[in-house]
């Protein structure tokens, strides 16, 4: 019952995601971060950032390399910790 | 709702940084006691993390035409209360302002508030108001993780309108002009952090639908 619930769900968050894409809905999918930086420089084009980064990813390439791997870390733990529990639960049957 | 390195006057920077502060330190000592007093939610604990850690990397596409991230925040809130997260929250925003130059050092007392405070606050109280009136828990995860999402960009929206009201319609119009960026963009995103929140946490609890879900998760029963 409950699994086939989570399935729902995430076809649910698939279709949500998706659907941007494949309604092709019009729009250059740039980062809300950078839109919202875009709207500061448009509202004061005589600001300067007071700070620089101190280190940047040097391409597109390798800051999808961080960011997937930030993504690799989370879902792997994730992934382990749903795997312990379905060990201690089998455990803890066969024990019964 | 990173903002960006540099983006924020230097006046406005310190003051979010003095407003977290007291957040952060109140949530590593409470970290500190659960962990004592409750050894086993350690991995739930490091798994809320986790959480956060995947979901705040996941940029989607949105019916505005751009993309945004999740906050993740909403799964930990639930378990642990929110003072937990304003640690968790400082390190997954120090990885992506010291590797993906994606946030910032000097923005990050304010980054800190919108995701990893008033996120989590609204969730947790989410949480608590709609268990209250009766709502499965399934509902009442779904609905925090999503007005908690939610939450994070309207307050980003706030902050920006803050530091950079508008000539003519003051920090109303500002926040209505940010707020179409970043509130309007992040709905479909909010609804779909929700679901995964629900689906994530019954995986995680084994539980889904029982009374001590939550509890279990949290270490408080066995």
């Amino acid at each position: 019952m409950a699994a086939r619930r989570s399935l729902w769900l995430i076809a649910a968050t698939v279709a949500i995601v998706a659907a941007p894409l494949v309604l092709g809905l019009e729009g250059e999918f740039k980062g809300s971060d950078d839109l919202g930086t875009d709207a500061i420089v448009a509202a004061r084009p005589d600001y300067q950032p007071w700070f620089q980064p101190l280190w940047k990813p040097p391409s597109d390439e390798i800051e999808s390399l961080l960011f997937s791997l930030q993504a690799a870390i989370g879902a792997g733990f994730i992934g382990y910790m749903i795997g312990r529990r379905h060990g201690a639960h089998r455990d803890d049957v066969a024990r019964r | 709702m990173h903002i960006m390195e540099g983006y924020l006057p230097a006046a406005h920077a310190a003051g979010w940084f003095a407003v977290s502060a007291p957040f952060v330190v109140a949530g590593g000592i409470r970290l500190r006691t659960i962990v004592r007093e409750r050894p086993q939610a350690r991995m739930t604990l490091a798994a809320a993390g986790a959480f956060t850690f995947v979901l705040s990397a996941l940029k989607m596409p949105s019916v505005t035409g751009s993309c945004s991230h999740p906050t993740g925040t909403g799964l930990g809130a639930v378990v642990f209360g929110p003072a937990v997260m304003a640690p968790l929250g400082v390190i997954v925003l120090l990885f992506q302002a010291l590797l993906l130059a994606h946030g910032g050092l000097t923005t990050l007392g304010a980054n800190v508030f919108s995701m990893a405070i008033a996120g989590p606050w609204v969730s947790w109280a989410v949480w608590r108001l709609a268990s209250r009136l009766g709502a499965s828990t399934a509902i009442a995860v779904f609905l925090a993780a999503a007005l908690g999402d939610l939450a994070t960009y309207a307050v980003t929206s706030v902050q920006l309108a803050l530091a950079y009201p508008d000539p003519a319609s003051g920090i109303a119009g500002a926040v209505l002009k940010f707020g179409s960026i970043y509130a309007i963009t992040q709905i479909p995103l909010a609804i779909a952090e929700g679901l995964l929140t629900v689906v994530v946490m019954n995986a995680l609890s084994g539980r889904a639908d029982q009374d001590d879900e939550i509890r279990s998760l949290s270490g408080e029963v066995k």
